[in-house]
C-alpha cells in the first residue's frame, strides 16, 4: 500500500516508463499514484499528450505519440511529481523541476538520489533553467547518468552540504 | 449605527470570493479582515495549487491571493476593514466591530461568515514549551517575515499542511530532523510526501511524541512507536535534539460568532469540529446568515473558492440583486465542488457534509 | 535568522525599525510584526501561563492564542504577533518575575 511505504514498488515505477526504443528522444514520465483533483498536466500540454478527462480526480495516461518532451508539464505538476527522460549513448538524461537554493550551474558535479532520498550515484549538471515567471518560478534541471540508474534516479543534490 | 447589504466577516479565499459576486452584482458591501492584509492563510501559502484553472491550478497560493484581491479594485461599493475584529453578532445581523481601538456598530442585511479555522492542539508532556508552533506559524515567520523558526525541525502531522510545511522548511534552509505521523500511513497527498522522501526526510509512521524536554525552551523530542490501536510501545522511545517543533494536527473552524448569535451548530468530526447546519442554499439556520470556507468544514483552499463564490450568489439572490446568468454561474459553481470533492481524497468531507444534510453522490 | 535567499519568495529587509524590549534595544525590519522582529533577536519566552506561569512562546502568530501578549506603549495585553512594529516602539513583556517553583 503505497500510503505506507509513499516511494512505489520497482514494477510499478517501471510501469511509468515507456519502452526504451522509445526514450531515443526526451519523454514525461508521470509519477503520479494517486487519485488527487488537478489537472494542470493535461491542461498545460500544448500537444494534447495528457490526457486526464472530466473528472480530474482520473490519474493522468500519457500518448507518447504526442508527448515531444517539451518540458511544460515538468514546472506546471503542482506534485513536481513529472521528469523528462531520454536515453542517449549509454546515458540517461533526466530533466527535474527543481525548488531549491544554491541552483547548480552547468558542467558541475552533483549527488544523484532515488526516490527515497538515497544517494546512488553522481549526475552531470548539463542544462539549468533558472526559475522566471514563466515557469511559475521552477527551475527546470537537467542531467545525465549512467544509464543503469534509469529506474532509480529522482533528483539531485547539493555535494557542498 | 451603518447600514449594508453584505457584511462579510473574513478576508481570506472564502471571503474575497464572495465579496468578488456580491460587489459585482451591486451590493453594498463589507469585509472585516483582522489582520493588516487581505489574503487569508493563501499570503504564506509557497507552494502551487492543485485543483482546476477554474481554482487557479498549479499558481502560487499568494499569487491567488494577488489576484483575488486585484479583482476586487475599482468598485465604490466595497469597504475594506483592515485589522478589525468582528467581536460580536447578533441574531438580527447586527455585528459590532473592533478597530483603531473604537468599537462600530453595523445592521447588515445579509452576512457571510468565512471565518477560516484555528490549528488544533496535542496534548504531550511539556507540551507548552517555548520552540513548540503550530505549522502556521512556522509558515507565518518563514514565508511573511523571512524568519528561521529554528536550526532543526521535527513535524508532527502528515497531512497536507505538515507535508508542505515541511518542504517550505527546507526551501528556507531549516533541516527537517523527522516527520512523525501517528497513523499508519500518510494522510495528505502523496506527491507532498514523495517530495521529501526523496529529499532525505524521515516520515516515521505509526509514531508520536511522548514528551518535549527543555527549561525554558525546547532542546528535545521524545517520540514513541504506536501499535495498531494507538497505544504506545513499550521501549521504543527515541530521543531527538531540536529546537522546534510543529504541531500540524489538523484545523477546527472558527464558528464563535455563529454560535453566539444562536445559529444551530453540529459537530462533525470529519469536518473538523463545530460547524453550521446549512440549507443547501448555505444559509445558516438564522436568515440571510451564510457560511462558507472552512468554518463549514476543514478543506483546501480551492473549494473554499468555490464555495465563497457560491454563497456570495445566495445572498445575491435571496436580496433581489441581479446578475448575468445567475442559474448557470450557480450549476457552474455546484459542478466545481462535485468534481473536487468526488475522487476518494474527498471521501471524508463527502461524509461530513451528508451529516450537515448536504449530499454529494 | 532571517532568510536572506529564498528559492520562491523575495523578502524586502531593506528598512529597519528600531524598538526597545524590556528596555533593550533591538531592531527590526518594516512589515515586521513586533512578534516577528522579537523572535528574530532570539527571544522566544515570550509569557507566562495564567495560573501555574509556564513559560509560553510564540505558538499561533496569527491572533488566536494569546501567547505572544505584551505591554506595548503603555498599553497591556496587546497580542504582538498581530500588531506591526513602529520606530521607537516600547515593548514589555508580562512575564512575572517572582515565581515560587
Amino acid at each position: 500500500m503505497i500510503e505506507k511505504t509513499i516511494v512505489p514498488d520497482k514494477e510499478t515505477i517501471k510501469s511509468r516508463f515507456p519502452n526504451k526504443k522509445v526514450l531515443t528522444r526526451p519523454k514525461a514520465i508521470i509519477e503520479c499514484y494517486q487519485e488527487i483533483p488537478c489537472n494542470p498536466c493535461e491542461t498545460s500540454c500544448p500537444f494534447d499528450a495528457i490526457i486526464i478527462g472530466e473528472d480530474i480526480n482520473t490519474i493522468p495516461k500519457i500518448d507518447y505519440d504526442k508527448c515531444t518532451g517539451c518540458g511544460i508539464c515538468v514546472y506546471s505538476c503542482p506534485g513536481l511529481a513529472i521528469m523528462n527522460v531520454m536515453i542517449k549513448n549509454g546515458k540517461a538524461y533526466f530533466k527535474v523541476p527543481y525548488e531549491l537554493l544554491p541552483l547548480p550551474k552547468v558542467d558541475e558535479v552533483w549527488l544523484a538520489c532515488n526516490r527515497h532520498g538515497e544517494v546512488i550515484t553522481k549526475c552531470k549538471i548539463e542544462q539549468v533553467m533558472p526559475p522566471k515567471k514563466t515557469n511559475y518560478k521552477t527551475a527546470l534541471i537537467t542531467v545525465s547518468v549512467e544509464q543503469p540508474y534509469l529506474y532509480e534516479f529522482s533528483t539531485i543534490r547539493s555535494p557542498y552540504e | 449605527m451603518i447600514n449594508r447589504d453584505l457584511v462579510i466577516v473574513g478576508g481570506g479565499p472564502a471571503g474575497l470570493s464572495a465579496a468578488k459576486i456580491a460587489i459585482d452584482a451591486g451590493m453594498k458591501v463589507t469585509i472585516v479582515e483582522r489582520f493588516n492584509q487581505l489574503g487569508g492563510q493563501l499570503i504564506k501559502q509557497t507552494h502551487k495549487f492543485f485543483g482546476s484553472q477554474l481554482q487557479y491550478a498549479k499558481t502560487r497560493g499568494f499569487d491567488i491571493a494577488n489576484i483575488l484581491i486585484d479583482d476586487l479594485a475599482g468598485y465604490d461599493n466595497l469597504e475594506i476593514l483592515l485589522d478589525a475584529t468582528c467581536v460580536a453578532m447578533y441574531p438580527d445581523k447586527v455585528l459590532t466591530i473592533y478597530q483603531n481601538n473604537k468599537y462600530m456598530k453595523y445592521k447588515a442585511k445579509s452576512v457571510i461568515i468565512a471565518t477560516g479555522a484555528s490549528e488544533k492542539f496535542l496534548a504531550f508532556e511539556n507540551n507548552d514549551l517555548p520552540g513548540i508552533y503550530g505549522a502556521g506559524a512556522v509558515q507565518t515567520l518563514m514565508n511573511i517575515y523571512g524568519i528561521k523558526p529554528g536550526k532543526e525541525v521535527v513535524m508532527i502531522g502528515s497531512g497536507n499542511i505538515g507535508l508542505i510545511v515541511s518542504y517550505q522548511l527546507i526551501q528556507a534552509g531549516v533541516k527537517v530532523k523527522a516527520l512523525v505521523e501517528a497513523a499508519s500511513k500518510v494522510g495528505g497527498y502523496l506527491v507532498h510526501a514523495a517530495k521529501l522522501k526523496r529529499l532525505g526526510v524521515d516520515i516515521l509512521l505509526n509514531t508520536t511524541v511522548k514528551k518535549a524536554i527543555g527549561k525554558e525552551k525546547l532542546e528535545k523530542v521524545v517520540t514513541v512507536k504506536l501499535d495498531d490501536n494507538w497505544q504506545e510501545i513499550a521501549n521504543t522511545e527515541k530521543e531527538i535534539k531540536t529546537d522546534a517543533l510543529c504541531i500540524s494536527v489538523g484545523l477546527s473552524p472558527l464558528h464563535q460568532l455563529m454560535s453566539m448569535a444562536g445559529a444551530k451548530m453540529l459537530d462533525v468530526s470529519e469536518l473538523g469540529g463545530y460547524v453550521p447546519k446549512k440549507s443547501c442554499d448555505y444559509e445558516t439556520t438564522i436568515p440571510n446568515v451564510y457560511a462558507c470556507g472552512d468554518v463549514t468544514g476543514i478543506e483546501e483552499a480551492s473549494s473554499a473558492m468555490v464555495e465563497g463564490k457560491i454563497t456570495g450568489l445566495m445572498a445575491v439572490k435571496h436580496l433581489g440583486f441581479k446578475l448575468d446568468n445567475m442559474e448557470k454561474l450557480e450549476a457552474d459553481l455546484n459542478d466545481q465542488l462535485c468534481i473536487l470533492r468526488q475522487g476518494p481524497c474527498g471521501e471524508k468531507i463527502r461524509c461530513g457534509l451528508k451529516k450537515v444534510g448536504e449530499i454529494y453522490d | 535568522m532571517r532568510i536572506n535567499e529564498h528559492p520562491i519568495i523575495d523578502f524586502d529587509h531593506s528598512k529597519k525599525i528600531h524598538f526597545t524590549y524590556n528596555g533593550k534595544s533591538m531592531f527590526g525590519y518594516e512589515g515586521d510584526t513586533i512578534a516577528a522582529a522579537l523572535f528574530d533577536n532570539g527571544i522566544r519566552y515570550f509569557s507566562d501561563s495564567v495560573i501555574y506561569k509556564r513559560p509560553r512562546g510564540l505558538y499561533c502568530a496569527i491572533g488566536n492564542c494569546g501567547s505572544c501578549n505584551m505591554q506595548v506603549n503603555g498599553e497591556d495585553n496587546v497580542k504582538t504577533c498581530m500588531t506591526l512594529l513602529e520606530e521607537n516602539m516600547e515593548v514589555i513583556s508580562e512575564i512575572s518575575e517572582d515565581k515560587d517553583d
